[in-house]
Order: C-alpha cells, then sequence, then structure tokens
C-alpha cells in the first residue's frame, strides 16, 4: 500500500465514561492490543478543542485512519466528520455504559465490554482504507426519456430548464401520448369548477422550441447498456434505422395501456356502440369540439350514465385488483361536458365510493353537484341494451333495492394498466422452473402486449423489475423514487394509476433524480440510501470460482458477466449494499471501507475468556439502519442488556457472509445474534432482499453447527424494527440464557 | 450565528417535516447549497409522531433514519432549528429573507448525556405525544430528535430550575443568556414546506371531544401506540385508563363539511384503515373496530388494503356521517348516534373509545404567511408564476400522503435548482 496505515485511537471520559470505566486502561488496550500509533484520553471529546486534537494530529502527525471511541457513530457525526481519512466508533456510551448498570458487580464487565469496543474500532480502522472514489466516472449531463406523453415531455421540459440536454424516444408519430387524446382534463387551479384545458398542446410546444431537447419519433430502445453517468442506448426507427447515444440517466415514461373493456360485456361493451370507456367518451367530445356530443349514429344524447369502478376494485378474474385513482373526477369532467353543454342532460355517476380527495378533488365535486351531476351509491349488475335505448342495472345501496335506469349512453370508468414491459421476475421464475423440470407457471389474468421498453443488456433481465400488479413504482413510502435499477427512472402511470396533474408532478421529481444520479455517477457516490458512499466494490478476480452468486444476488442488477463468465461490475449502479460480499464463498469481494476484514478482524480481536471464567461472548450483528439504532434507543432508555455482546453494525443482514459466523463459533464465542429487517412481500429491507437472503444464508449454517459439533441454539437470525427498542436488547439476552442453559462453548483457546 | 454564508445560488427550505427534509437532502445531493429551517427543536415532523405508515405498515423512523444519516453525511445543507421566516423581499434569484431564531438555551457543546433533565423539577405538556404526556422543562423533544441535543423550556428560564440544570451541565453547553436572534441571508430560490396540524377537534362540538374523555384524535391515537409513546404502546383509554378493545373510528372529522375543512384530506381513510390494523396487532380476535365513514378513499392501488381490511370480520363499515357523541356517565364509554344511510337505520352504539379521523389543515394560517403567495380557499398554496421563486412542497401544496408530500417535494427542489442554475449561468 502507498500510504503508510496510522491509527489515532481517540477515547473519551465524557458522558459518564470516564466515571463508569477505566479510560486509562482502554487507552493501554488501543496501544497494546489493536496497535494504535497515536492514543489520546480527552475530557470531552466532540467539543471544539477535541475535535481540533484529532484534525491535528491528522494534519502534522500523518493519521489516517481515527478510531473514535466515545459515543455511538449516530451521535455527533458532523464533529467527527473528519475529511479523506477513515472514521471508526467504537460505541462505548451507548453500547456500554448505558446499558449497563452502574454497580461495583456490574464494574469488570462493563470495562471489558469496553476494552473490547475499543480493540474492535481500532482493528476496524486498521482494515479499512479511506475510499478514493472511482477514477472512471463520467459526466454526461444528458438525460433519455422514453415515452412522448405528459410525463416524458414534462420530464424533459423541466430537467432541460435546469440546464440538461434531454433525448425523448416516443414510439408513436406523435407527442402527446393519452393525454393529446382527451378534450380537457381535470382543472388544477383554484376555483376547481369546470374542466379546463388539457395543456398538452403548450407542452408539446415546449419541448419543441427547447434547443435541449431532442425528440425521436417512431422510435423505441433496441439495447440499453452500461451505468449511471454512462449509459448507451441503440434508438431503432420503424424504418430499422438505428442511432447510438449516450446519457447520464433515464426517465422511463411508458405509461398505460387502455383496460380492454371488451371483458366487461355484462355492462354492454361491445354490444353496443353506445357503451364506450372514458377514453372513447374524451374522443367523442374532443370531435364534437365544444358542440354536442352526439352517440356514434349521430343521435342526441339525453341521459348518460357513468359506471365506475367498470372491471376494476374487483377479485374478478380478467379484472383489475385496484383503483385506478382518476376515474371519479374523470367521470365527473365528462359529465360536466354534457351539462355544461345543455344542463337538462341527467348525468348519473354511479359509484361505491366516491373518491376526489383534496382540495382540488373537493372542490371539483361540490361544482358538479351544483351543475346538477346526479351521484348514486350504487352496484351496477348489467347493462342491457333495449330498443334505442339502454337499460343499466344496479343495486341502490342507499335505498338498499334492485333498481334500473334506461339512458342513451353509458359511460365505463375501465382503469390504467402499466406499460412497464418485462416482467423479468417471472421470467427469473419460468427460466428456473424450466430448469428443475416444472411446469411454468399459469400466466397471470390482465395480459397486455409484452414487449421490452428498455432493453437492457443487465444480467438479471431487460426491464425495471416490477412491483405490485404490473407497475414500476418504488416500494417504499418514504422514498418515492427509489428505484432498483440506479440511475433509470420511472414515472407516470407506469409507475402507479394517475391522472395529468399528479403526472406532472411525479415527472418533474424523476427529472430531479435523473439530474441527481448524473451528478453523483460524475463523482462516484452511491445513491440513497447510502447516499455519497464513494467506495465500491473490488474483486480478486484469481480467486472467484465463476459461481454467479453475486450476479444472482445482487439487488440493483449491478454485476453482468464477462466474456469468460467472471462477475462484472458496474460501480455507478451498485449501491454499496455488499449484498454480494455477502454471497461470496470464496471472499473475493470487498469495499474499501467494508471488507471481510474489516469485520471479520474485529469480531476476532474480541477477547475471549477461557471457559472457566464463565464471561461468555456473544457476536450481535445488527443492521445499521434498524437494529442499531433500536439498541442505541434502548440504551437512551437505559434498557439492560447482557454485558457479553459485543455488537458490530452491518450494512444490510445480506453482506453478513457465511465466514464470519464460522469464525466467530471457531474462536469460541457461544453465541450469534443477527438482526435484520422485516423480510417478505411487505419487506423492510432497502436492500430489497437482503434480510430474506440472510435468512435462507443462515439456515444452511447448521451444517458448520453440525461440523464443530455445536448446537443449533447457538445462532439466531431475527426481523428487528427501528421501533423494537425493548424487543432487540431481549433477543441479546435470551442468547445469554441460552447459553447458560447449553453451556459455554467448547472452542476457547 | 454570523456564519450563515448564503448566496443567490442557495436554496431556502422552510420546514423540517419530511417533505422538507426531501427538498433539501435532494437538492444537496445534487450538489446544491441549501439552507434548511425548522421552527421547532428538531426534525422530522409529523411523520416522526406516527407509529406505523399505511399501508406497508412498516415505521416512519425507519426512512426518518435514512434521511438522518442522509442529513448529518451531506455538508451541502445547513440546518438551522428554531428559526422561522419573519420576513421575505426580492425576487426569484435574488430574495433577501430575514430568519429570526428563538433561543433553546442549549449550545453544540450538547452531548446529550441527560444531566440536565435529570436534575430539573417542573413538568410540561408533551406536545410530541399531542399533550398525552408530561416531560421535563429540559428535554430532548424525542428518541430520534436530530439535532441530538436538549431543550430548555422557556417556562423555567428565570427559575431555580435553569440554575440547576445549568449547574449539572459539565460541557457549558447550557446558556441561560441567549437571545432571540434575527439574521438576514440571499438567497436565490424558497421551498415552503410548513406541512400541516391536525384540525381543532374541539371545534367540532356534536363530537364532544372537549367534553368526553374517550374521544381521542387519530394523531393521538398513533401517540398510543408508539412504544416510545406516553402508555408504553398500549391502547389504554384516557378515562380510566383501561384497555380499549372496541373502537370506532369516525372519518371526516372537520372534512368535507363547509362548517370546518371544505377539502377531503386525503390520508384519514388510510389512516383509520390501518388503525383497525392496531387494533388486531394489540388483540387479535379480542378488539373490534369500527368504521363511520361517507366513501373510503383507498385510492389507487393501494385499494387492496382496504379490501384487506374489509376481509376482516373484525371491523365493521357503517356509511354514516355521526350526528353527535355522548357519554354513558357510569361507563365513560361514549354513545355513537346517527343514521345508517345504506338501507337507513338509526343507530347508538356504545364504543370503548373512540377515534375521530380529523383532517389535515395548513399550518400557516393564510393572513399569516410572511410572503406574498398565491393561496386558494383551502389555504394550500397554489402553483403559481406570480409565486415566483417560492415553490411549495408537501402539505403546504394539498393534503397529501407520505408518498405524495415526497414526490412533491422532489419536485419543488427541481424547481428551486432550475432557479439557482440560472443564477449560476449553467443554463444556455
Amino acid at each position: 500500500m502507498a500510504d503508510e496505515i496510522k491509527i489515532g485511537a481517540y477515547i473519551c471520559q465524557g458522558c459518564g465514561i470516564g466515571d463508569r470505566v477505566d479510560t486509562a486502561q482502554l487507552a493501554q488496550v488501543a496501544q497494546r492490543d489493536a496497535k494504535a500509533s497515536i492514543v489520546r484520553e480527552h475530557a470531552f471529546l466532540c467539543n471544539a478543542e477535541g475535535v481540533k486534537m484529532i484534525q491535528d494530529d491528522i494534519d502534522n502527525e500523518g493519521v489516517n485512519r481515527v478510531a473514535i471511541c466515545a459515543c455511538s457513530r449516530r451521535a455527533k457525526t458532523e464533529a467527527f466528520n473528519f475529511e479523506g481519512v477513515a472514521i471508526t466508533r467504537g460505541n462505548l456510551r451507548e453500547g456500554v455504559i448505558w446499558i449497563r448498570p452502574d454497580t461495583d458487580e456490574a464494574r469488570e464487565t462493563t470495562q471489558d465490554m469496553a476494552d473490547d469496543y475499543v480493540r474492535m474500532a481500532v482493528t476496524e480502522a486498521k482494515y479499512m482504507t479511506p475510499p478514493k472514489g472511482d477514477d472512471n466516472t463520467k459526466y454526461t449531463p444528458k438525460v433519455l426519456i422514453v415515452g412522448g406523453g405528459v410525463s416524458g415531455m414534462t420530464a424533459a421540459v423541466e430537467a432541460a430548464k435546469a440546464g440538461y440536454q434531454c433525448t425523448i424516444v416516443e414510439k408513436s408519430g406523435a407527442l402527446g401520448g393519452a393525454a393529446a387524446k382527451a378534450w380537457k382534463r381535470i382543472p388544477q387551479h383554484a376555483p376547481y369548477a369546470d374542466p379546463e384545458d388539457t395543456g398538452v398542446a403548450e407542452l408539446i410546444k415546449a419541448v419543441e422550441e427547447s434547443d435541449k431537447i431532442t425528440v425521436h419519433l417512431n422510435s423505441h430502445l433496441t439495447k440499453t447498456s452500461g451505468a449511471p453517468g454512462r449509459f448507451s442506448a441503440d434508438i431503432t426507427t420503424e424504418s430499422g434505422s438505428t442511432t447510438t447515444e449516450n446519457f447520464g440517466a433515464i426517465v422511463q415514461a411508458s405509461g398505460y395501456f387502455e383496460y380492454d373493456a371488451r371483458q366487461l360485456p355484462e355492462l354492454g361493451y361491445g354490444k353496443s356502440a353506445n357503451v364506450v370507456t372514458q377514453a372513447e367518451l374524451d374522443a367523442m367530445a374532443k370531435e364534437a369540439d365544444g358542440g354536442p356530443i352526439k352517440t356514434k349514429d349521430g343521435k342526441e344524447v339525453n341521459s348518460v350514465a357513468f359506471i365506475q369502478c367498470a372491471g376494476q376494485r374487483s377479485e374478478k378474474e380478467g379484472h383489475l385488483p385496484y383503483c385506478s385513482g382518476h376515474c371519479c373526477l374523470t367521470s365527473i369532467k365528462q359529465a360536466m361536458y354534457f351539462k355544461d353543454q345543455n344542463p337538462d342532460i341527467d348525468t348519473n355517476v354511479i359509484y361505491t365510493d366516491l373518491r376526489t380527495p383534496g382540495a382540488g378533488g373537493e372542490d371539483f365535486y361540490r361544482s358538479g353537484q351544483q351543475k346538477g351531476i346526479t351521484f348514486t351509491k350504487g352496484a351496477v349488475s348489467e347493462v342491457v341494451a333495449s330498443g334505442d335505448a339502454l337499460e343499466v342495472k344496479f343495486k341502490d345501496l342507499i335505498l338498499d333495492e334492485d333498481t334500473s335506469e334506461k339512458v342513451d349512453l353509458v359511460v365505463l370508468a375501465t382503469g390504467q394498466v402499466p406499460n412497464s414491459g418485462v416482467d423479468i421476475e417471472a421470467m427469473a421464475a419460468v427460466v428456473e422452473g424450466e430448469e428443475d423440470g416444472a411446469e411454468p407457471e399459469e400466466p397471470t389474468a390482465v395480459q397486455v402486449p409484452v414487449e421490452s421498453i428498455l432493453n437492457l443488456t443487465y444480467r438479471q433481465g431487460p426491464d425495471v423489475p416490477h412491483l405490485k400488479y404490473g407497475f414500476n413504482d418504488s416500494h417504499f413510502i418514504c422514498f418515492p423514487y427509489e428505484t432498483r435499477r440506479t440511475g433509470i427512472y420511472t414515472t407516470g402511470p407506469v409507475r402507479r394509476p394517475m391522472d395529468m396533474q399528479q403526472a406532472i408532478e411525479d415527472a418533474t421529481g424523476a427529472a430531479m433524480k435523473a439530474i441527481q444520479a448524473i451528478e453523483n455517477a460524475a463523482k462516484g457516490r452511491a445513491a440513497h440510501p447510502r447516499s455519497g458512499d464513494l467506495s465500491f466494490p473490488s474483486f480478486r478476480r484469481e480467486g472467484c470460482t465463476q459461481c454467479k452468486r453475486c450476479t444472482v444476488e445482487c439487488p440493483f442488477g449491478a454485476i453482468d458477466e464477462d466474456e469468460e463468465r467472471y462477475p462484472q461490475f458496474n460501480e455507478e449502479r451498485c449501491r454499496r449494499c455488499g449484498t454480494c460480499m455477502g454471497a461470496c464463498p470464496v471472499r473475493v469481494i470487498s469495499f474499501e471501507n467494508y471488507s471481510v476484514d474489516s469485520v471479520g478482524q474485529q469480531l476476532k480481536i474480541v477477547d475471549i475468556p477461557d471457559e472457566f471464567e464463565e464471561k461468555p461472548r456473544i457476536l450481535a450483528l445488527a443492521c445499521e439502519n434498524d437494529a442499531y439504532p433500536a439498541l442505541d434507543m434502548a440504551a437512551m432508555n437505559k434498557v439492560e442488556y447482557s454485558a457479553f455482546v459485543r455488537v458490530i453494525p452491518v450494512r444490510c443482514l445480506g453482506s453478513v457472509n457465511l465466514i464470519w459466523i464460522t469464525d466467530a463459533l471457531n474462536s469460541g464465542y457461544d453465541g450469534v445474534v443477527m438482526m435484520g429487517c422485516q423480510k417478505g412481500e411487505n419487506y423492510q429491507c432497502h436492500f430489497v432482499r437482503g434480510s430474506e437472503i440472510a435468512h435462507v444464508r443462515m439456515s444452511k449454517v447448521d451444517d458448520t453447527l453440525q461440523s464443530l459439533s455445536l448446537e443449533p441454539e447457538r445462532v439466531s437470525v431475527h426481523e428487528v424494527a427501528i421501533t423494537d427498542i425493548e424487543r432487540a436488547p431481549a433477543l441479546i439476552n435470551e442468547m445469554a440464557e441460552t447459553i447458560e442453559k447449553i453451556g459455554m462453548s467448547p472452542f476457547k483457546f | 450565528m454570523a456564519d450563515i454564508i448564503a448566496t443567490n445560488e442557495t436554496i431556502l427550505v422552510v420546514g423540517g417535516g419530511i417533505s422538507g427534509m426531501t427538498a433539501a437532502i435532494e437538492a444537496a445531493e445534487c450538489g446544491k447549497q441549501v439552507i434548511l429551517i425548522e421552527k421547532g427543536p428538531s426534525v422530522g415532523g409529523r411523520v416522526s409522531q406516527l407509529y406505523k405508515y399505511f399501508p406497508k405498515l412498516c415505521h416512519p423512523t425507519c426512512g426518518l433514519e435514512i434521511n438522518l444519516r442522509r442529513l448529518k453525511g451531506n455538508k451541502n445543507v445547513r440546518l438551522l432549528t428554531m428559526t422561522e421566516v419573519s420576513e421575505v423581499s426580492g425576487e426569484a434569484g435574488n430574495y433577501s429573507v430575514t430568519l429570526k431564531t428563538t433561543p433553546r438555551y442549549v449550545n453544540e457543546n450538547c452531548t446529550a448525556c441527560g444531566a440536565c433533565s435529570e436534575v430539573v423539577d417542573a413538568e410540561f405538556d408533551d406536545a410530541y405525544n399531542y399533550g398525552l404526556g408530561k416531560r421535563k422543562g429540559a428535554y430532548l423533544p424525542n428518541k430520534m430528535a436530530y439535532p441530538q441535543r436538549y431543550v430548555l423550556d422557556p417556562q423555567i428560564i428565570g427559575t431555580p430550575d435553569a440554575t440547576k440544570a445549568k449547574e449539572a451541565c459539565k460541557y457549558d453547553a447550557i446558556d441561560l443568556e441567549m437571545q432571540e436572534e434575527s439574521n438576514t441571508i440571499t438567497v436565490g430560490a424558497i421551498i415552503w414546506a410548513t406541512g400541516w396540524q391536525p384540525y381543532d377537534a374541539n371545534k367540532i362540538q356534536p363530537y364532544g371531544y372537549d367534553r368526553i374523555a374517550n374521544v381521542i384524535t387519530s394523531v393521538e391515537f398513533e401517540r398510543l401506540m408508539d412504544p416510545h409513546g406516553p402508555t408504553g404502546g398500549k391502547l389504554l383509554r384516557p378515562s380510566d385508563g383501561k384497555e380499549a378493545k372496541d373502537i370506532a373510528f369516525i372519518q371526516c372529522a372537520g372534512s368535507r363539511d363547509r362548517n370546518y375543512l371544505k377539502h377531503c384530506s386525503r390520508i384519514c381513510c388510510m389512516a383509520s384503515l390501518k388503525q383497525t390494523t392496531y387494533v388486531r396487532e394489540r388483540y387479535a380476535d379480542e378488539g373490534k373496530a369500527t368504521v363511520y365513514y361517507i366513501d373510503i378513499r383507498a385510492i389507487d392501488r393501494i385499494d387492496d388494503f382496504y379490501q384487506k381490511v374489509k376481509a376482516d370480520e373484525n371491523v365493521t363499515f357503517i356509511k354514516s356521517k355521526v350526528a353527535r357523541i355522548d357519554e354513558d356517565k357510569a361507563s365513560g364509554n361514549p354513545i355513537l348516534h346517527g343514521v345508517n344511510t345504506e338501507g337507513y337505520h338509526r343507530y347508538a352504539n356504545q364504543h370503548d373509545l373512540v377515534v375521530l379521523a380529523v383532517g389535515m389543515e395548513p399550518s400557516v394560517a393564510q393572513d399569516e404567511f410572511p410572503v406574498k403567495v398565491t393561496i386558494n380557499e383551502e389555504g394550500f398554496i397554489e402553483q403559481d408564476e406570480a409565486n415566483g421563486a417560492i415553490f411549495a412542497a408537501g402539505c403546504s401544496a394539498d393534503a397529501l400522503d407520505v408518498n405524495r408530500a415526497v414526490q412533491n417535494a422532489t419536485a419543488s427542489a427541481l424547481r428551486a435548482i432550475q432557479v439557482v442554475n440560472r443564477a449560476a449561468g449553467m443554463e444556455g
């Protein structure tokens, strides 16, 4: 290594640490056992003077690894934020003195604990390198936008306004998408009383007038490769000519398909020309151009029924299980097309739950009532063509009776089906099934033409993973743009059902994230949730056995395979979770600031007393985002837990390599507790399947235990939430009790 | 605070709830300079007071932890707590903003060791728990509070408690001489994210929130479930501290009503559906929930959450706007009176506890905005070119759920970036 490792260990005596443990002994441990070059104690390390002391050592003494033995890594982060050095934290406050009783009896084990955390912090520092960042990053201030509807055009216009080049690839021959076929839109401004102009023409004009936006019509992507900052896309026209361009980030605004109303024969669609969908009615209104809307055979319309949730919010086969969100407001808008033209036309909106949220929604609903639109809470069973009229049969839910109504026109509020491309996870399941000789799964109910949108060359498949019902949404409430393909953001109705106003907001946000991805990629910085992390996975090719676990398990599709079938890391796609590191059976993957050694050596430096001392050792590996904060907060509440545990925060339980467990057991730990996030359908893990993968991997730890003749109870894996301030300590205590029951490990040397 | 460096390339974010934090962090992660101000002593806002989110039933503090880590690690954001905007002048790309900072009486030396809190005696209603519990006069707002720094309640200043707190602090962190400060800074764009407050349930007289102990609000109910909360996570009703097992949820309490809030607050249906799962979480089949509603607005793909709750036999839905509530004096049980409009049946139903799904009201009243922006009748900021480079984010813009608020905040960050990039001459 070019630069010599010089570790400074700094031991704080503040917040009662100095009263509860012998800090002189800690200093000795840091120097003697962990080999820190400089060791200093300080009464109040986080104050300006303490921080300056450390900075001086960095500036004058060449300290490049800083081990701060004070409070939790979650506290005083800004004070201890030194540039250009690796920083580790020994948690003596929340991890030791706050969770142990202040008694003479407890003094010795409390000191042991503190000694170990100092050893661990210094050792971690030794095995960490300050990340230098990626030298090969590219700055490509150019956004690729797939889809030229309202969402795509908005993303382009907004990104261009911030100074970035944009290219729109639109498969049809014109910009505007679904919205261009609409007559008016739901109002977006107070007083929210009348339908307003769609704004599509203006948006198209803004796109066409911008010198920063290029548009490819009748085109689609035939190949997309690379990573944030260096995407390369093949844009192919209908005639087959292809141009290749480079981009920094991608916004996928591929929109939605109209639900196929032919699946609703009971509502008369396909049987009568006077049963139409909302989209068809808007087209009719557009054709009427402000004049009276007539039936397809040119007759006057005197009465219209709007049937809400047509083929939606229904478990029936071929129906959509979800609500499309906009349809209630759209029906009100369309009823106004008639009422504004002629107040005598009867318009009845038949609904089960009328959904007009927010300030604008409720005002618009009230305006509809004022204009004389009827709203009926009812469940429609059938639409029957009888002579010239249509008979709508429904149960009136207020009067609690079956009834019917004759109308000239029926409008079905059918839903949005996302145009989200290939379901790569279903595809992977089918492929796996075929390999096992199993039958491929039955196709799902609602079929849409499945063509890939992006044609990514990623090993994990050509499109962004679907979430639920085919939508490409983020899985996270607080992070609507948390994508599983770094630098690729989906927006608009492909993400969740939505109307134009929401699509405009959403696309503006997506454009923002695309720009951020471009800026991050250029600096080699990780995207959310480990924002700003400059490290990236490195890989020792000689040792690799080509087992492919890393390429399969990477939650972000960051790892491809090269021609020789070795893993090929795409640093800019990586989110630094370490799942690949945890997966690797031969341990050839590491990060500068997080590696098999940076954790493995910590657990090895812990002092393991011989079995006669009756001081067991428990290793706890805790997810840094949930379990570790839960333990911190337990400490703030002065919840006690076993003095025999040594807690190491991990980026994700998915990054836990089996060797850590094996090493711990081999070196005499009596138990191992692992705490990750909630797994399963509503998984909490921001690295998607880290917790789940860890649970699977650890189910195989039994073999190790068996080969060592150890009891299976010595290793436990748990799902822990950040609110588990009582439970997380209890899980540690449980392990301590288990060890008391089954006895100490025989592997103490 | 003489060291606030801001230029017309700086973005000011007003409000440190999830929308403001998001806008600030997203812009900062694009390399922009941001000043984030928060009126209270810590960031996190309303979501930090929630037990779980719908529809995933995950904990808001998990996302807060991520956002706090992003905030702590990003040198582009300068956070000022206990700070409000008192005046704004200028125009897009060049605003002059006067900030008012009220004293915390605790400086950055604070290590959050808690010694001051241990020695003071006086206790006050805990705003974090909507007054359901008490806190000391020297306190950390909550366990996730960031900055992790104590606060002295101004009410103890000048009392012996203040002196005791100061003497207990070994780190010279308590400064009883701290005064209100005023600073004027230049910024290029402003993101307004002052959020919402629960509608004052006292105003809904027929529901007796002010008279009947066992009528509480939805936000208070969240605090009861929180293991950090006033009851340690138990559903104890206020009148007698007994476990409430039969709980009524009243939708549109103060919303969709000309007498109170005209608008639909969007979140309350999903919030109540979520809260029915709390009843199940605590009592399994022993608990009962009844939802009185007008329309269940479980909008878009999360409608399946409604379907799931509807399938729960212990949850009943009654389509009705409850007319009034009175109290059974002997048991303390609230009695709900009204008509089930599906079939028109009158009812007088007793429950152990009533939860009012109170609406969202913009935090800043229409006449209290320190800056001229276009505000609609409901009090939300409209998108309007006349607003210049002042952009609403989150619930300042409309009644939004967390997901949409964050979406909107991310969009606002871009709008602000467009302005400061123009100021920087980046835009060609």
